[in-house]
């Protein structure tokens, strides 16, 4: 692949949003704090958001910036009542390890 | 000079997304999650998303993560005790990522072309314009089904964290 | 010349205006205050007080930078950092006048042009938002965390009807940079009334502005917003912990958000380096009478002077406001002179009525304050975009 100075490969931008996904990945599967699972959740949803974007400049299209934009709106619904659910958990159970809320196992 | 701001960025964003993986204290993984949203937002500009980039900044970075934060300081949430060792997930776990990632990389390398490469100021349909033009021609139904699913968000949330008056 | 040298020329100019502005507005806030008050404010150090800013950074940087044991430290150490960054970055796009000829030098009186230069101010005042979240929870203090939480909350609840009140006069200019925007206010209706934002047709800005006003207030916690660190509330609130070069950070952002909504109202509003009327009636004659006028009132009231310095200084500054009005005639500055001094005295109407303000209203209580931003303020902004682009839309047809 040709790397002048001033350009860059796309094939590089894929690569550091599938690092990024992997990253989420293990984070929303390693970490116990529910506040820090949803976090890399988000950061799962910001490594597919620039896909998106980097897809789009290859098309030469504006869909993918206009993909990105709803999954960045349905990213903050969601943030919105995932942490509202969060402290109504902390409310009634008084913890935030995910281990521990678990009284609906077996 | 494309290159050196590709290279700088997603190193930040990397080192960043590590961060926030190994950090035992949730307030410093927000604020890594806000540093690699950050180093998003010069990328997406870099791709020529200026619009996209902004929109990162005002609602994902400005909005999302401070609302994160609150959470995080109002529930006084403390750093991560450490856990009983889940040797399984310790052992297996990297490795595994690790040969997902290469996976992806090589699909990538294997599907497309390398003609050109990613050159900023070459796609200018990026800009407010060109995403205004698009949002209110082909896709006026999704934004409308996203507003509603907005104002859905919301109502959720205060019925949720709505104190009882009994 | 070189961009790059001409840039980082511009940048030292503006950089260097910049911090003597916000040292001597702390000043300005100081003497208007005391007037409003019926008393003096510093008159000791330097004449009319015109050394205390000097005196208090010398006064900040030599006092002990003490580090409380029971912080976080590097969260700390952060927060100031990034609320002056955040602060002092939106300067970069702001227009202070227009293309102008310097020994040869074609520039625009500006750092730079983004194309999405409004985006890039609200983005980054979102952003600034965690300098005081940010202070306020790593100083482990129960008070300062209160008012952190409380004044970003503030910040945030008040950061919609500002964006609102932005997006409206941005209908009528059609475009997102700043300098388009001040360049589309060009005009006057009759020769006399300016085709400022607030005065454009189809539907005249006004209640924007007054939304954007109010929401500034709130966004930059000045009165009457300021309860999160009012001296008589939570003790200061988020900068309780805070000393020496790091509160002097603190006031040092607070008062260039300040400076920065002053601008945006200014450039968005007003019509930026636009003159009031027209030149063809004599307005680029105004600077240099304002001057005159304003010199010959200090040496009349040298005459009679209230105080035994003041026969000395008043003539003074006397002989100041000449000169000032003598550069105006010289035909190479003139051309820089008259955009800028159109700018500053818009900007200064805007500063003098957050200082005004603050020494005349009184503060709001919390729940009325967020009551206001969410039932008053965001509805009636709204309402106002929604006039605004429907208006537009009919006479554009």
């Amino acid at each position: 692949m040709s790397v002048q100075a001033n350009s860059v490969p796309l094939s590089w931008y894929l690569l550091l949003s599938a690092i990024l996904f992997a990253l989420g990945v293990a984070g929303f599967i390693w970490r116990r704090n529910i506040i820090t699972v949803f976090m890399s959740i988000e950061l799962m949803l910001n490594a597919v958001n620039l896909s998106f974007v980097a897809f789009s400049y290859q098309l030469r299209q504006a869909d993918g910036h206009i993909f990105s934009l709803f999954v960045m709106v349905v990213a903050a619904a969601e943030a919105a009542v995932g942490l509202a659910i969060i402290l109504t958990v902390f409310k009634n159970r008084q913890t935030l390890e995910i281990d521990e809320v678990e009284s609906m196992k077996y | 000079m494309d290159l050196i701001i590709f290279l700088i960025c997603s190193v930040i964003a990397v080192a960043c997304g590590i961060n926030l993986v190994l950090q035992k204290h949730p307030i410093s993984a927000a604020l890594s999650l806000v540093g690699v949203m950050g180093s998003l937002a010069v990328l997406y500009l870099l791709l020529g998303g200026a619009f996209i980039a902004a929109a990162q900044i005002i609602v994902y970075a400005g909005a999302v993560m401070v609302l994160f934060i609150f959470v995080i300081m109002l529930l006084n949430a403390g750093a991560e005790p450490a856990g009983r060792k889940r040797s399984y997930a310790r052992l297996f776990g990297p490795p595994l990522l690790a040969i997902f990632v290469l996976l992806i990389a090589y699909a990538i390398q294997a599907r497309l072309p390398r003609s050109e490469g990613v050159q900023f100021g070459r796609f200018t349909g990026g800009s407010p314009e060109g995403i205004g033009i698009k949002v209110f021609t082909d896709y006026l139904l999704p934004f409308e089904v996203v507003s509603v699913l907005i104002l859905i968000a919301i109502l959720g949330a205060i019925v949720l964290a709505h104190k009882e008056i009994r | 010349m070189n961009f790059f040298l001409l840039s980082i020329i511009k940048a030292a100019v503006v950089a260097f205006v910049l911090l003597t502005t916000l040292a001597y507005l702390q000043w300005a806030e100081r003497k208007l205050l005391a007037h409003i008050q019926l008393r003096v404010g510093p008159r000791r150090v330097g004449p009319h007080g015109l050394l205390q800013p000097l005196a208090d950074v010398i006064k900040l940087i030599t006092k002990e930078d003490m580090i409380p044991s029971h912080v976080n430290k590097f969260f700390y150490l952060l927060a100031p950092f990034i609320a002056v960054a955040f602060a002092l970055l939106p300067i970069s796009v702001i227009p202070f006048g227009t293309e102008v000829d310097v020994g040869g030098v074609r520039t625009w009186m500006q750092l730079t042009d983004l194309n999405i230069g409004v985006l890039f101010i609200l983005a980054v005042s979102s952003m600034g938002v965690y300098g005081v979240a940010l202070a306020g929870w790593s100083s482990n203090n129960k008070y300062s965390l209160l008012g952190g939480l409380r004044s970003s909350a503030q910040m945030i609840s008040y950061e919609l009807p500002m964006a609102l009140a932005i997006a409206s006069p941005l209908l009528l200019v059609n475009t997102l940079s700043l300098r388009a925007i001040v360049q589309n206010q060009a005009g006057w209706y009759f020769g006399i009334i300016p085709r400022w934002s607030i005065f454009q047709g189809p539907w005249p800005q006004i209640f924007a502005f007054i939304i954007f006003l109010i929401a500034a207030f709130a966004e930059t916690n000045r009165v009457p917003f300021d309860l999160p660190e009012a001296e008589n509330e939570l003790v200061a609130g988020f900068h309780t912990e805070y000393g020496s070069m790091k509160f002097a950070a603190f006031f040092m952002a607070e008062y260039a958000n300040m400076v920065t909504v002053a601008c945006l109202a200014t450039l968005l509003f007003l019509g930026g380096w636009q003159p009031l009327w027209s030149p063809e009636y004599g307005s680029n004659y105004f600077p240099a009478a304002a001057f005159t006028v304003t010199g010959l009132a200090a040496l009349y009231a040298g005459l009679k002077p209230a105080r035994r310095l003041d026969k000395y200084t008043l003539p003074a500054a006397a002989v100041v406001s000449f000169i000032l009005a003598g550069l105006f005639f010289a035909p190479a500055l003139n051309a820089i002179l008259l955009p800028l001094f159109w700018f500053a005295a818009k900007v200064g109407a805007i500063l003098f009525l957050y200082i005004w303000i603050r020494g005349t209203l009184p503060r709001f209580r919390y729940d009325q304050l967020m009551h206001f931003a969410w039932v008053f303020m965001f509805p009636v902004a709204m309402v106002n975009l929604l006039i605004t682009s429907l208006l537009v839309a009919i006479a554009s047809k």
